[in-house]
Order: structure tokens, then sequence, then C-alpha cells
């Protein structure tokens, strides 16, 4: 059975971001990931990141995804493609399979970056061919460059919403209106912004009563909301599309940790149950670290420093990294994590992640 | 539906053309597609029908999370199409229910 210092599952920001660190000092890293690229969804990512200068501020995520990539390449990290990892047990050892073998490794340590999975939101006509989740439009455009529809319609205008109705339009796709319960954008007015000079109407207080279509996508019935939340009848109203795009909210993958019976907790903020863990990114189980989406819903940047962190922390427990040295490394990771998790929105996030920490 | 022909960000290159078919149909697609981007491309939306009410399924997630887009490749059923790419000669087909043998479920 193959050994390694430290086996990392999700080959995204976090998960490059923890190899990254445990292979500089010193570590055996192997980097497993079911597709057969890696990066996670950081490829698909073509706007100017926000944050500071150590974020790659003003950079486009597929950039920072290069970089990463080639900082894993230079910390010797074992790249694992096309691996899905079914399997966590009690003496350390992963398994994962190819689809047609299975593969048994084991790890001093694992660190579990396992993203998140899109939410689905239920209506009549949900399951019509053309509804898909916001990420798989922008996967299809940015990723395999090619137009999901002609004329879509995008529900939340969260950040996740919002960018990608700019990147579909940006691809040539009409958009014809955003759509969000809320009575209110939930996204940085900056997003908000960019789709509504482009003449893109946001509706709050809106909500999809049901995708219409015969085999396929052809229109949405849109109603407004009245104070307890009811579509008001009289307001009703067809938008043709052959589009739907989801994009209301991600839930951490969970299934792993939940498998490796790291302690779960619910955080609504933080986008449902996920392992319960601290600063350092340390949960129940001894063996395993956490880190992104998986450690609870934010974004690129803040998973890539949880990564990191977590990597940090493989790293000392293997002996590779001196108290010290530790320490002022961790310090310097929190403070841009802490950076991450200013102004209005960072703030909510930050309280619900110190809500789920171990005391 | 089409393949992006110009972008303000992407780069943009040229690929190679992939032959497969699809329910009989020769298709043309590009080296790195996944079908279920290639099948996008010549307006096919429908990549299977449910076992019990015979309803129409295909791309949700897009990132192989959700089994939707499942159809049967060069005979075997339930491979998630948008997780995997196209090669040269690839036959495909509508799923129907479970893709197998197993009479109505």
């Amino acid at each position: 059975m193959e050994r390694y210092d430290v086996i990392v599952v999700g080959a995204g920001p976090a998960g490059l971001g923890a190899a990254i660190e445990a292979g500089r000092a010193g570590a055996r890293v192997l980097l497993l990931d079911e597709h057969d690229r890696p990066g996670g969804q950081l490829f698909k990512q073509i706007h100017k990141f926000f944050g500071s200068q150590a974020h790659h501020a003003g950079t486009r995520g597929y950039a920072i995804g290069q970089m990463l990539l080639q900082e894993a390449a230079e910390a010797g990290v074992t790249l694992g493609l096309g691996q899905r990892v079914w399997g966590i047990f009690p003496d350390g050892s992963v398994t994962s399979t190819d689809e047609t073998t299975s593969t048994r490794r084991w790890g001093n340590y694992l660190v579990l970056a396992t993203g998140a999975a899109e939410r689905a939101v239920s209506f009549p006509g949900c399951t019509l061919p053309g509804v898909m989740t916001a990420g798989a439009a922008q996967t299809l455009v940015n990723l395999q460059h090619v137009l999901p529809g002609r004329e879509a319609v995008m529900v939340g205008a969260g950040n996740v919403g919002l960018i990608v109705s700019y990147q579909l339009l940006q691809a040539g796709v009409q958009v014809q209106a955003v759509v969000e319960a809320m009575p209110e954008i939930t996204g940085y007015a900056v997003h908000a912004g960019k789709v509504q000079r482009a003449g893109v109407p946001i509706l709050t207080g809106h909500t999809v009563v049901q995708a219409l279509g015969d085999s396929c996508l052809e229109g949405v019935e849109l109603a407004a909301l009245d104070a307890a939340g009811q579509p008001i009848p009289d307001s009703r109203r067809l938008l043709p599309c052959d589009t739907l795009c989801l994009a209301v909210g991600l839930n951490p993958r969970m299934e792993l940790a939940a498998a490796a019976q790291c302690e779960l907790v619910w955080s609504g903020p933080l986008g449902g149950l996920l392992p319960r863990h601290n600063a350092r990114m340390e949960t129940s189980n001894p063996h395993i670290l956490v880190a992104g989406d998986l450690a609870g819903i934010e974004e690129a940047s803040t998973a890539l420093d949880e990564g990191r962190m977590a990597g940090l922390g493989c790293a000392y427990k293997l002996g590779l990294l001196d108290p010290a040295v530790y320490s002022r490394r961790c310090q310097e990771v929190q403070d841009r994590l802490d950076s991450l998790r200013q102004g209005p929105f960072g703030a909510r996030r930050r309280t619900a992640k110190e809500e789920v920490f171990f005391l | 539906m089409q393949y992006l022909t110009e972008h303000p960000i992407l780069p943009l290159e040229e690929r190679p053309v992939v032959h497969i078919t699809v329910d009989g149909c020769p298709i043309e697609a590009r080296l790195g597609d996944t079908i279920a981007a290639a099948l996008t491309t010549h307006g096919i939306r429908v990549f299977r029908h449910t076992a019990k009410r015979r309803q129409p399924r295909g791309i949700f997630c897009g990132i192989g999370q959700c089994t939707d887009c499942v159809m049967v490749v060069d005979g075997k059923p339930n491979v998630r199409t948008c997780v995997t790419r196209v090669r040269e000669g690839m036959v495909i087909q509508t799923q129907e229910g479970n893709g197998g043998n197993c009479g109505t479920l």
C-alpha cells in the first residue's frame, strides 16, 4: 500500500493550498481529485478577484489556478486525477476509484477539501432540460466554450447569480432577468451594477412559479411575492427563455467527513451541515483537517488560505515545522483570513465561523 | 446552440474535430469537449428519460455530482456526460430508464 505523509482530497483552491504548504515543508503529499483536471471550480472563474495583493486581487480566477498548479508542482505534490475518493477508514487509509478499480492508500494526515454542491430549488417544471444550476451554465460557457442557450433567466441575486449572469452576457447569452425572492439584492453592489448597466432587470421580491415547456424549457412564469412570501396572483407574468439558471446557494460536501466520523455541526450562514473545526482547521478526528467550502461556504480566496492553514498544520504535526515558525505562519494566514471576513458580508461569515469552532 | 466564436476575456483556440454518433446520427464534436457540451452545440438537450414517468432530463449540475445527464456511452449505461470527454468513434444513446434490460424499472 502506498504511504504518504498527507493525503488531500479535492484539488480546488483549498486542497491546492493545503498540498502546497505541506509539500513545501517537506511532506510527501498526494492530492486526489475526481476530475480529470485539477483546480476545482477555479478555472471557470474568469472575473478578477477581490481582496489584497496577497490574495492576488485584480487577477482572474483561472490565472490564480495556473499559479497554484505551478506552486504545487514545485512543492513536489503528487497529483492523482480521475480518482473519486469513496472511503476513509479508521487506520487512516483512503480508498479511491477511477471507475474501474479501487486503490487504497495510507496517509498520516488527511485534509478534506471536498468543496460544495449547488442547491436545487423545487417548482413545477424544475426538472425540464434547460433548467440547470448557475455553475453548470458557467462551466459550459467558460470551460467548454459552449453557449448553454440563447435566452436565460437567473434565479438568485447573490454573488454567484450576479457573476454568472454577467459572464453569460459576456458570452453572448441574452439574460432576460435576475429573479430574487429576498426584498433586496444579496450580492455585492459592484457585481449587481455590472448586470444592471447591461440592461438586465434584477427583480427582487419575485419568485419562479413554474417552468414551462414540453420536452425542454420554453419559458418561465414569475410572480411578485407579498409580505408573507406568497406569490401575488395578479403579478404573474411569462418570460420566454430556453435556460433557467439556479443560483440559490451551496451546501458543503460533507459526506466523506461524516463517513470519517468527524463531528458535524449545523450552520445556516455557512451552508448547512459541516464538520466542526477550529481556527487551525482541525476536526474532532485528530488525523483529519478540513478547508474551503466543506468548512463553510465562503469564496475561493478564503478557501485557499484555509487550505494553507490546514497544510501548515499537517507539516507541524509531522514535525516538519518548529513551533515558532508554525505559529508565525499561522498568524500570517489568519491575518489574511480576517481581512477577507470584513465588512457586512464578511463579518457575518466570521461570526458564523466562530460559532461552529471548537472552544 | 453553438461554440463561442468571440469572447472579451477567454482565449478561444481551434480544436480538432472528433466524430461521434448520437442515437445513430453522426455529429461533429471538438477534442476536449465533454459529451454534454458537444450535444449542447447541436441543440440536443434531452439526454435521457426517467424510468417511471419517462420524463426528459438533461444537464443540471454540469460537474458530475447530480447524475441527471447520464446516457448510454459505447453500450455502457449511466455514464455522466458532463464529465466524460468525447473520443473519436464514440457511440452515444439517449438513455431510457436505467439503461439496462430490467423491464419497466
